[in-house]
């Protein structure tokens, strides 16, 4: 492809997506705060429930887990906008959701072969 | 030459190079930190009762710099947001504020929570000699409660061992600390028995004592709680032969497991924050010539910019809880 058709291309392309797409940002705006204002708040549940006992010290960390991960996935989803990202991308993801909990499974594996000499053993 | 698909969207994919290479770069970091979070349970489920520490660090301050993230995270896909729409001035106003955000959360970080933990001493106490400093640790009034052990002193260290790394420090604290209890009028013993601030004895260390070791058996000290509690003028003697490990520190990353991954991770974190900022800056900037010539062009930059961002925030969510609550 020559430089100039690339150029013009792009051009055209910039002018369409400007037009198209103007008040669709435009109303974004007002999501992107929102969202912005929800994951304050859900800061602000994560550090309340902390003060909570839920029975014991794990559950305590899967409930703030839990609204991490809810969090994580606004983020994602409207900031990163992967609601409606290509499949490409999302193909990415799963092979790091793949590796990434083998990752942590690999750590787990002390639970049935432990390490000699940390502490653990001494349970 | 122009390189293909550097501005437009390739048609199979629908994606231009610089995004693509930006998930993939995410998906290693992605690796990075899960292989730091990994280690991370491992440490914590490995650490007995007592040895990981609650409630340590500021929630007040860990929150705030929570929010400035979550402020910087919305600032940075408004700036993109609005360039999509052609309006540079508005985001030039969106991306400077995500740079200030950015700013602001590494001087919290570095100029406030760092330093203060690198002037706060701790000991870890011997299993044997733990009944030895008893009116420090309440072990009975946990135990009653079933709660965790304590099992250790800490506060501002006022003597050290001579010959030691913190004899110094020791001594200028030592100092403040007589200014303090000057002021108060404690200094004799006008209001109880007066602290002990150097002992003649050069094995021993001598702690201003956190509330925790202060009031051990006080209600309010049994859970973490929201509000740092202020320095006590009490003191607290600890023979270094009662103390566990060769190398009693402040609480840097040698003093325990728990500070070995804070530090870890919230300084590599603190990096990916630092290059997003200069990044941004850069695009704030002299970077903006590319809008000139190819506003699209620099659109994606932003774009791709931005998802690192989110990425770095995206850590940090995961971080605050584990690090600051739990």
């Amino acid at each position: 492809m020559s430089d100039s058709k690339e150029h013009s291309h792009d051009t055209h392309a910039a002018v369409t997506t400007d037009a198209a797409s103007h008040d669709a940002h435009n109303m974004h705006f007002g999501l992107y705060w929102g969202i912005g204002g929800v994951l304050i708040a859900l800061t602000g549940v994560t550090v309340w429930l902390s003060y909570f006992d839920f029975g014991s010290r794990e559950r305590n960390i899967v409930i703030a887990m839990l609204v991490a991960t809810f969090k994580v996935s606004l983020v994602g989803a409207i900031f990163m906008h992967l609601k409606g990202e290509k499949p490409t991308i999302w193909r990415f993801l799963y092979f790091t959701a793949f590796f990434v909990t083998g990752l942590f499974l690999l750590t787990a594996l002390h639970w049935v072969d432990p390490i000699f000499g940390t502490q653990h053993n001494l349970h | 030459m122009q390189i293909p698909h550097e501005v437009t969207a390739r048609p199979d994919t629908g994606l231009y190079n610089a995004k693509l290479g930006i998930w993939l770069f995410l998906a290693s970091e992605v690796m990075l930190f899960g292989g730091l979070f990994s280690g991370y349970i491992f440490l914590r489920l490995g650490a007995e009762p007592g040895y990981w520490p609650h409630g340590l660090l500021n929630v007040p301050v860990g929150t705030f710099n929570t929010a400035v993230l979550i402020l910087s995270s919305v600032t940075v896909v408004l700036a993109w947001a609005s360039l999509k729409m052609r309006q540079f001035s508005r985001y030039k106003l969106y991306m400077g504020i995500t740079i200030l955000c950015g700013i602001l959360f590494l001087v919290v970080k570095l100029a406030y929570e760092y330093p203060q933990k690198f002037t706060h001493f701790g000991v870890f106490i011997k299993k044997d000699a733990l009944g030895k400093y008893e009116q420090y640790l309440g072990n009975q009034h946990l135990a009653a409660l079933k709660l965790d052990p304590r099992v250790e002193i800490s506060g501002h260290l006022l003597d050290a061992p001579k010959g030691s790394h913190y004899e110094k420090v020791a001594q200028e604290n030592a100092e403040h600390f007589r200014h303090l209890l000057h002021e108060g009028g404690a200094e004799h013993g006008e209001h109880g028995e007066a602290p002990i601030v150097t002992t003649d004895d050069p094995n021993d260390y001598v702690i201003q004592l956190d509330p925790a070791n202060a009031n051990p058996t006080d209600p309010a000290n049994e859970r973490p709680s929201f509000w740092a509690k202020p320095q006590t003028m009490k003191t607290a003697v600890v023979q270094a032969a009662d103390i566990d490990g060769p190398h009693p520190s402040m609480y840097i990353p040698r003093h325990s497991p728990y500070f070995a991954v804070y530090f870890t991770i919230t300084g590599l974190h603190g990096l990916h924050v630092l290059g997003g900022v200069l990044i941004f800056i850069y695009f704030w900037g002299p970077g903006t010539e590319l809008y000139r010539r190819n506003p699209e062009h620099f659109t994606n930059r932003i774009e791709v910019v931005g998802l690192f961002w989110h990425f770095v925030d995206l850590v940090w969510i995961f971080v605050f809880p584990l690090f600051y609550l739990l």
